[in-house]
């Protein structure tokens, strides 16, 4: 198992998932087997390899700065689960 | 000041500052502060599914501009992260910033203090990278638990952040590294660093080095945020350091122990208290943006940035203390306010060849009006050909300082010239017969003053200088002096 109970119980506190007992042992099984899969990767050799910091090989892409039509108001909020006439709501936040 | 503590304060500054764009970094929504809720929001902004993020070219270039004005290095290549963490004004679930591979590094930035509070030195930058700003939750408090409202106008809203190194010891110097950080942007024109539209953001991080016997020990770092100005900024370091030397007294908790605490300031009760973690909040699982391609930047275009820069308010200081022989302290009081002062002063200076006098008559008079009436220099009612009309005067002695000062007044009202506002007055030279029988005149109608002055006692003109005034308020009150003084000696 390269990762253990704990990883993925911070893991899914971090991505604020809420996971039963039973689903904790099958996602802590199945993420391993994920990460094992992707380890194959460090067996190849990389030494005249080019480290890469992009999977694109595109440079240089800019808009100008120039104001485009935003969404109507009600467009914008109308997948909101709840909201009013001007704004999304969300369970209170405090203390910012 | 500092040499009295029995610990050295240790600060670091991290600066968010709002780039002046029309549009956000990543869609083309407008960044216009103070609009109706959801108004400036679209797909990108909002996080739809499939919506694709595409650099503000704008952004970026604001961004290398204040990069090469603080000697920030660009590297050739940049790109951009993902920095992940949950929030409800932030929709996409992580913030698009920059990790390992910032658009600029290794600064640096020169403060000093004409009041001598502290020795001028170079606050190193570590970096200063390019993000989107989040959206704003606003929560009644009055109402407990109902829900918070988002507004996302902001969000995606491109934003440049500026961390120092901990290298300033004393609020001080904080405040200093600041105000002159914020007078760079301004003078750049990238940002209108306004602070109470939130265009220009400070967290301070700060610890302290106490020597102890057992050696050198650092005390935890805390990081204080909710500052809404450089006042603040100020008086929540002045509380943060010796609270830390109190609570290391009491509990000798020191850095690598203790984790990093956050403290919000409250300027109502000015002091700091630790605010609610967000848990686990710090692991934020950087990796790379995959829907934003890496920008690479060529020596060419850095040469072109830093040659396109206008002159920074260091190097006008030292200009304005060189060519027009000004104090140090004048010459910060001019620069201080902007580009806009300094132009001011250097076409009044053109006009009338005495840097000295210009600047005694912006920084005293001009500078005390513009606060007065709350207005900007562009709006100053008195223009640099009037004003040096009114100092050749002052020059040329057909008026002293005193009735200059009254005419500055008058002139602030109306559109008249100096001239016709001297006749309308009353005021003009009088010539030097006049003034000399006017001497004489006074001098016999009063030997006990006569006497004092041939006894040495050169006061005793000034009762002659105000009877002088009565009967002619146009008498210059310098050439009545040395002329009784004269006139005295010789009899
Ligand atoms: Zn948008």
């Amino acid at each position: 198992m390269s990762l253990s109970r704990e990883d993925v119980e911070k893991v899914s506190l971090l991505s604020r998932l809420k996971l039963s007992e039973d689903e904790l042992v099958v996602m802590t099984d199945q993420m391993s087997r994920i990460i094992d899969y992707i380890d194959l990767l460090s067996e190849v050799n990389t030494d005249d390899v080019e480290p890469m910091t992009h999977a694109v090989e595109q440079f240089n892409v800019f808009a100008d700065d120039v104001v485009h039509q935003s969404l109507p108001r009600d467009e914008a909020l109308a997948n909101a689960p709840k909201r009013d006439d001007e704004c999304f709501h969300v369970p209170a936040v405090l203390g910012d | 000041m500092s040499e009295s503590l029995p610990y050295k304060i240790v600060i670091g500054l991290e600066v968010h500052v709002q780039l002046a764009t029309k549009t956000k970094l990543f869609c083309r929504c407008s960044t216009e502060y103070g609009n109706a809720p959801n108004t400036q929001t679209c797909p990108v902004c909002l996080a739809m599914p499939g919506a694709m993020p595409v650099m503000n070219r704008e952004a970026f270039q604001l961004g290398m501009r204040t990069a090469c004005a603080l000697d920030l290095q660009i590297p050739l290549f940049t790109k951009w992260d993902r920095k992940n963490y949950y929030y409800p004004d932030l929709p996409k679930g992580y913030q698009i910033s920059q990790f390992d591979l910032p658009m600029s590094e290794k600064g640096t930035l020169y403060i000093s203090d004409p009041k001598g509070r502290f020795e001028p030195k170079d606050v190193g930058i570590i970096r200063a990278h390019l993000e989107e700003d989040a959206g704003k939750s606003m929560h009644d408090e009055a109402n407990g638990k109902a829900d918070s409202r988002i507004d996302l106008n902001r969000c995606g809203t491109p934003l440049l952040e500026i961390v120092s190194e901990p290298d300033m010891s004393s609020p001080e110097e904080a405040k200093a590294y600041l105000e002159e950080l914020k007078l760079i942007l301004s003078y750049l024109g990238v940002s209108d660093c306004n602070m109470q539209e939130g265009s220009l953001r400070v967290d301070a991080n700060i610890n302290l080095h106490i020597e102890t016997k057992n050696g050198k020990i650092a005390t935890p770092i805390v990081e204080i945020k909710n500052m809404n100005s450089f006042r603040a900024v100020e008086r929540a370091l002045h509380y943060e350091a010796p609270r830390q030397y109190d609570i290391w007294q009491e509990t000798g908790g020191v850095i690598g122990e203790i984790s990093k605490e956050t403290r919000g300031w409250d300027d109502s009760a000015q002091v700091t208290r630790a605010q609610r973690e967000k848990e686990d909040m710090s692991d934020y699982r950087y990796f790379p943006e995959p829907d934003l391609a890496p920008v690479t930047v060529t020596e060419a275009q850095i040469a072109e940035v830093k040659a396109s820069l206008s002159e920074l308010p260091q190097q006008i200081r030292k200009r304005l203390q060189a060519d027009y022989k000004i104090s140090e302290y004048d010459a910060e009081v001019i620069v201080n306010q902007g580009q806009a002062t300094v132009d001011y002063y250097e076409a009044l200076v053109s006009k009338v060849n005495d840097g000295k006098l210009a600047a005694n008559w912006i920084t005293q008079g001009v500078l005390r009006i513009l606060k007065e009436q709350q207005i900007e220099i562009d709006a100053f009612p008195i223009t640099t050909d009037r004003l040096a009309d009114l100092l050749s005067a002052v020059q040329n002695k057909e008026i002293d300082t005193t009735r200059a000062k009254d005419v500055f007044e008058k002139l602030l009202e109306s559109e008249t010239s100096v001239a016709d506002m001297m006749k309308e007055m009353g005021i003009e030279k009088v010539d030097d017969s006049a003034i000399d029988s006017l001497c004489r005149e006074l001098l016999e109608a009063n030997p006990k003053v006569v006497a004092d002055l041939k006894a040495g006692k050169q006061q005793a003109v000034g009762s002659l200088i105000g009877q002088a005034k009565k009967k002619n308020p146009n008498i210059d009150p310098g050439s009545f002096r040395k002329l009784c003084l004269e006139i005295v000696q010789s009899m």
